[in-house]
């Protein structure tokens, strides 16, 4: 008898030694003459666990984890190969794992369960039903689907992706295009690429309807150079999907086309603003374009173009497939559906959570979390990348939601969560976000770019005792008109993390030169 | 050298140049192939694409990701970003740093070692994350730093 193997292959997996599994579970197998079959799988975003080997049985997928090289033996002789949960390192059944089994996964319901790759595993869970009813359906149609759904953007904007659409519907062109923007820079979020790299079947049905619903028949992924895996898989789907019939021309026998091209970015966060996207996709430098025109009228090569995030195309093949009503049942307020949230930086259990909107930050670290890895208290946390303020444990009971975050001064942005316990500098995290915005900024505009370093500069004077006072009043000012005046939100939200240090965590802010003088 | 020949960037260049908005897949084939974009490529692109060669530099000269001198064997990347100075990709920085006796940017003396700064490798509940070459490398203590430091000087070439 054959047993299935699943050893993951997504960046997280490698990055803790998945692929040196490989060959170590052959060896192994063929020493104790038994038939194995290794499945490379996606993650199932439990990145604690990593590498989560499963095993297939009669009863489910039973889990083992974390798995090294030198575990390899000692799991065999446990009995791994029947599901046997003698070793330390069994996990039971993987879906009966808390913190995979109080998800409400939509989005990410495939992500782990398949082989990336497999067009037949994809379509055995509902893969290309939504497209097969977009190519049914008129623009107009699915256009109206999708507002029903409620989605708004993932990227951070959290604009109503119906909206959006419509105004791409509305413009007469001849040339109109998809992009995706996937270019996720923000430190503490790795939904995107999870996308990509687990289920991008997904990624590519999702872009396909945004192409038949306002008529467009060129897509381009603007994917981030930093994601070398997920440009191998993506590149793969594409060209399988190609063949299969579901991208290229004549779709599924439609009369309809639709391509797609993987374009990398180099290395600039600003690119992953919309804007500067498209600037980049056009071969120039990211420089930042003043709005209005908006890119959905005026956009890459001057045409009407969708520029929407990984997640938000993502969320697109459920609506198209189950209806937007079914979306929109999820969530709370004006957030509807599912945020795909990942949990990082100093967590025990970190990864991947997809939850209704209205589920409160603190459930988030806490229950799924389990709290810090370093296992010291935990002290503040940042949420929604690197122009997301810091929450002080005050705000934690904040729900996930995106009005709820607006209202305590905070962005939930791309869903990423960071979190950091007590032997943080929140002084030092000031200083970065400054130097940061002064590292990427596109320079096109003053207050971002020059504001920026003067930024580090007033830190780092308010740091050394410097005048603190009349430095603190001058960095307000200087937040201020950053705020106020840069064309785009890398200046313009620098000041969120930099404010809310200076709001809630004052005392880093100067300590250190005061206690330094105070214990000499 | 044989990397320098102009003939080879053309040939990379005219398979390109036809692509919308054909700069930055032109330049990541010329990286790819050589390790750096050579100053003869940037006159020969200019050309092509009826651009100046300032309009080429330019664009180099804006995205970290290219560079215009020759790497060492292999390219180590830390994340400087939040999620992994939550872990203490700080002391990660310093003890790099010290161990290679070099700064960002720079290359090693024997050729072995460039390294570079990277803002976030999407791998942030798992870090400090290093990226050598295309591989990425999780949980990178001080202590599994050198043993990768280790394990790539026995290999020659970059994967």
């Amino acid at each position: 008898m054959t047993t299935r193997i699943f050893i993951p292959c997504d960046t997280t997996a490698l990055s803790m030694g998945a692929d040196k599994l490989v060959s170590i579970f052959v060896a192994e197998a063929e020493k104790h003459n038994s038939t194995i079959e290794i499945v490379r799988n996606g993650s199932r975003g439990m990145f604690w666990l990593e590498p989560l080997v499963e095993i297939e049985t009669s009863n489910g997928r039973m889990a083992y984890g974390p798995v090294e090289a030198q575990d390899v033996a000692s799991l065999f002789e446990s009995g791994l190969l029947t599901g046997s949960q003698q070793h330390p390192l069994a996990l039971g059944l993987t879906e009966e794992i808390p913190f995979f089994k109080k998800q409400q996964r939509l989005t990410f319901a495939r992500s782990g369960i398949t082989d990336p790759l497999s067009i037949a595993d994809y379509t055995s869970l509902d893969g290309f039903k939504g497209l097969k009813n977009a190519l049914k359906s008129s623009g107009q149609q699915i256009v109206d689907e999708v507002k029903d759904s409620g989605l708004r953007g993932r990227g951070g904007a959290a604009f109503p992706t119906g909206i959006k659409w419509q105004t791409v519907l509305d413009v007469a062109a001849e040339q109109k295009y998809i992009v995706c923007n996937a270019d996720e820079g923000d430190s503490g979020t790795f939904a995107d690429r999870l996308v990509m790299e687990c289920d991008p079947y997904m990624l590519i049905e999702g872009m396909t309807i945004a192409g038949l619903a306002v008529g467009a028949t060129e897509g381009y992924i603007y994917l981030r150079s930093e994601y070398p895996v997920a440009h191998r898989i993506m590149n793969e789907a594409i060209s399988r999907a190609e063949q299969a019939g579901y991208l290229g021309e004549n779709i599924l026998g439609s009369g309809r086309t639709f391509n797609l091209e993987v374009r990398l970015g180099a290395g600039a966060y600003i690119c992953g603003e919309e804007t500067s996207l498209l600037e980049s996709l056009e071969g120039k430098r990211g420089l930042v374009r003043a709005k209005p025109p908006l890119p959905a009228i005026v956009g890459l090569f001057k045409q009407p173009t969708v520029v929407n995030n990984v997640l938000s195309f993502a969320a697109i093949p459920f609506i198209l497939d189950k209806g937007g009503k079914a979306y929109a049942d999820y969530g709370m307020g004006r957030s509807r559906g599912t945020l795909p949230l990942q949990l990082a930086g100093n967590v025990k259990q970190g990864g991947l959570i997809e939850m209704a909107f209205g589920v409160s930050l603190r459930e988030i670290m806490e229950e799924f979390g389990q709290g810090t890895y370093s296992g010291r208290k935990l002290r503040a946390v940042q949420v929604g990348g690197p122009l997301g303020a810091y929450l002080p444990e005050s705000q934690w009971d904040t729900l996930v939601d995106y009005e709820e975050f607006a209202a305590v001064g905070a962005v939930l942005g791309h869903g990423g969560i960071v979190m950091f316990d007590e032997t943080v500098d929140m002084g030092e995290q000031a200083r970065f976000s400054m130097e940061f915005c002064a590292v990427e900024s596109c320079g096109k505009c003053t207050p971002c770019r020059i504001g920026s370093v003067r930024g580090v500069e007033v830190i780092d004077k308010i740091r050394a005792g410097d005048d603190a006072e009349k430095n603190l009043e001058l960095l307000g000012d200087l937040c201020e008109t950053m705020l106020d005046g840069s064309l785009c939100a890398m200046g313009g939200m620098t000041p969120y993390p930099v404010g809310s240090v200076m709001k809630y965590f004052p005392e880093d802010l100067r300590a250190k030169s005061i206690s330094k003088e105070v214990q000499l | 050298m044989t990397i320098q020949e102009p003939l080879s960037i053309t040939d990379i260049v005219d398979g390109l140049k036809h692509k919308p908005g054909a700069l930055l897949p032109i330049l990541h084939a010329i990286q790819e192939q050589f390790g750096f974009i050579p100053e003869s490529a940037v006159g020969i692109i200019a050309k092509s694409l009826k651009q100046t060669k300032a309009e080429i530099d330019g664009v180099i000269s804006f995205y970290h990701h290219f560079r215009t001198s020759q790497p060492g064997n292999h390219t180590i990347e830390l994340c400087r970003a939040e999620a992994c100075q939550s872990l203490g990709s700080r002391s990660l920085e310093a003890h790099a740093k010290t161990k290679l006796g070099i700064d960002f940017h720079h290359t090693t003396s024997d050729r072995k070692f460039s390294l570079d700064a990277v803002y976030c490798l999407g791998n942030c509940a798992n870090g400090p994350s290093v990226r050598i070459n295309d591989d990425i490398h999780g949980r990178t203590t001080v202590d599994k730093f050198d043993r990768l430091l280790e394990e790539y000087s026995a290999k020659s070439v970059s994967a």
